[in-house]
């Protein structure tokens, strides 16, 4: 049954801010007890996530997915697993990387050493492409990227470079519309019903477990690649966020968010210029 | 309780729509005057690389505004409002939230994600349409916000491109009132509008 079907059965049990109630208690003690804020997530969409925990743990209400939530640390990370949306692809939107390589990549090549920050990798597709980029344009040998997630379990997954098989021919479409150089084909081994990167596309990448909500900088980068996370986080998180990712760029350091995310309703707009004029690539600038 | 708070009036309609719906959408918008004071938000079906171009063509047919919805936009009076492609679109208090969770019924964005939305951030204040279209996208939104106290509404089946989706949403909300596009504008223009939709709880 569908979420939206859920709710109308949930419509008989509770009003929505008996629903509140519920929903934020249970963030309270998954912070309290597990040490993952989502606390300040956005409302609308973690209220739908929550709702489809439920149902598969085959509960009523909120209230009851908490009692299990505290006292069962499997159901913890598939709480987990849904509150961080891990859809991602290769080359996603491929006019931002067609506009890095254009706007971007000249500004890189005038430094001796490149730090690139992935926060909310997810599951890789878009570090690796990154890797791709850099090495076609020459400078993935003085590149290291650090690429980050919340959530161990995929970064596991990312870790070893396989990705769906049945993805390759949108992630080939992807590849040339983002200005690829060379045949997408070269960079990956079939393998049963996966897709196998070459390692040495890996061999500058560290990925680790961060989250931004709760840790702190751990370097100053050069690139800070931050694309579709941001929009799960409520306005005052995601100038909390904008803060570490402002202290965390050098001075010209580019930040690069999703097509449809904006610096413009956030306190550190003035702190950025835009570099393009379709994709959100942003440069630091005071 | 928020719906005994409410009832003044009406603070934002969501409209929602798929095959046929650039022609509704333009006859829609032409008919609101540039005094009208609800936010509108249109969530068209439509292919994930869109770029800006429905935004133009509508902008075109209307005094108000057209925005096509950034992450944590404010949704304001008089505006109006289209989904971008490849998200869904999430109407929070005051303000527009994006997500790129999985389809829903094939579709991103999600008629009824957003009137789900719609329906609990603005309770008795929210307006629901379902305009043409030739699936059954927007179905269960639409029963949602008449369940959270809000209005119905749907393009008369007969009179739509492809009628479907509305003919689907009538069967849904039996008390949906069909109308005609130009009476539905008219009818849009004719409700009180309410206090503006102000940020926060």
């Amino acid at each position: 049954m569908s979420v939206e079907g859920r709710d109308t059965r949930r419509a008989e049990v509770g009003s929505p801010d008996l629903e509140r109630i519920e929903i934020e208690l249970l963030l309270e003690g998954v912070f309290r007890h597990y040490g993952f804020d989502f606390r300040a997530y956005a409302y609308a969409s973690i209220r739908r996530r929550i709702w489809k925990r439920v149902e598969s743990e085959g509960l009523r209400t909120v209230s009851q997915l908490q009692a299990r939530i505290l006292h069962d640390q499997d159901a913890m990370e598939r709480l987990l697993l849904d509150l961080s949306v891990n859809v991602t692809a290769m080359f996603r939107d491929p006019r931002c990387y067609r506009e890095f390589r254009e706007r971007v990549v000249p500004l890189l090549r005038t430094y001796p050493f490149i730090r690139i920050w992935h926060a909310g990798c997810s599951t890789g597709e878009e570090v690796f492409s990154m890797a791709i980029l850099l090495e076609e344009e020459g400078l993935y040998d003085r590149t290291r990227i650090y690429a980050t997630d919340i959530n161990d379990m995929v970064l596991q997954r990312a870790r070893q470079g396989i990705f769906p098989l049945e993805r390759m021919q949108e992630y080939t479409d992807h590849y040339i519309k983002a200005g690829g150089t060379r045949s997408f084909s070269e960079y990956y081994t079939a393998k049963y019903d996966g897709a196998l990167f070459a390692p040495s596309l890996s061999r500058n990448i560290v990925f680790s477990q961060h989250n931004l909500v709760t840790d702190r900088s751990f370097s100053e980068f050069h690139v800070i690649f931050c694309r579709n996370v941001l929009i799960y986080f409520e306005k005052p998180l995601q100038n909390h966020v904008h803060k570490l990712f402002y202290e965390s760029l050098v001075t010209f350091g580019v930040l690069a968010l999703g097509s449809k995310e904006t610096l413009k309703f956030s306190e550190y707009a003035p702190c950025y210029e835009r570099l393009s004029a379709t994709e959100k690539l942003y440069r630091k600038v005071r | 309780m928020r719906q005994a708070e409410a009832a003044a009036g009406y603070d934002v309609i969501v409209v929602g729509t798929s095959w046929g719906g650039l022609g509704a959408l333009r006859r829609l918008v032409a008919g609101l005057p540039g005094s009208f004071r609800m936010a509108v938000t249109l969530i068209q079906h439509r292919h994930p690389d869109s770029d800006d171009l429905l935004r133009v063509l509508l902008q075109e047919r209307t005094a108000l505004p057209v925005a096509e919805v950034e992450d944590k936009m404010p949704l304001e009076q008089g505006c109006i409002y289209v989904a971008p492609p490849n998200y869904h679109t999430l109407v929070e208090r005051g303000h527009f939230s994006l997500s790129t969770e999985a389809p829903v019924r094939f579709s991103r964005p999600s008629i009824d994600v957003t009137f789900h939305s719609a329906a609990e951030s603005y309770g008795s204040r929210a307006v629901g349409i379902v305009l043409t279209g030739a699936n059954e996208d927007g179905s269960a939104g639409l029963r949602h916000i008449v369940e959270r106290g809000g209005l119905a509404l749907v393009q008369d089946p007969d009179t739509a491109e492809s009628s479907v989706m509305p003919a689907s949403a009538a069967r849904a909300v039996p008390d949906a009132r069909r109308m005609t596009l130009e009476q539905l504008a008219e009818f849009v223009v004719s409700l009180p509008a309410g206090t503006p939709a102000r940020e926060g709880r």
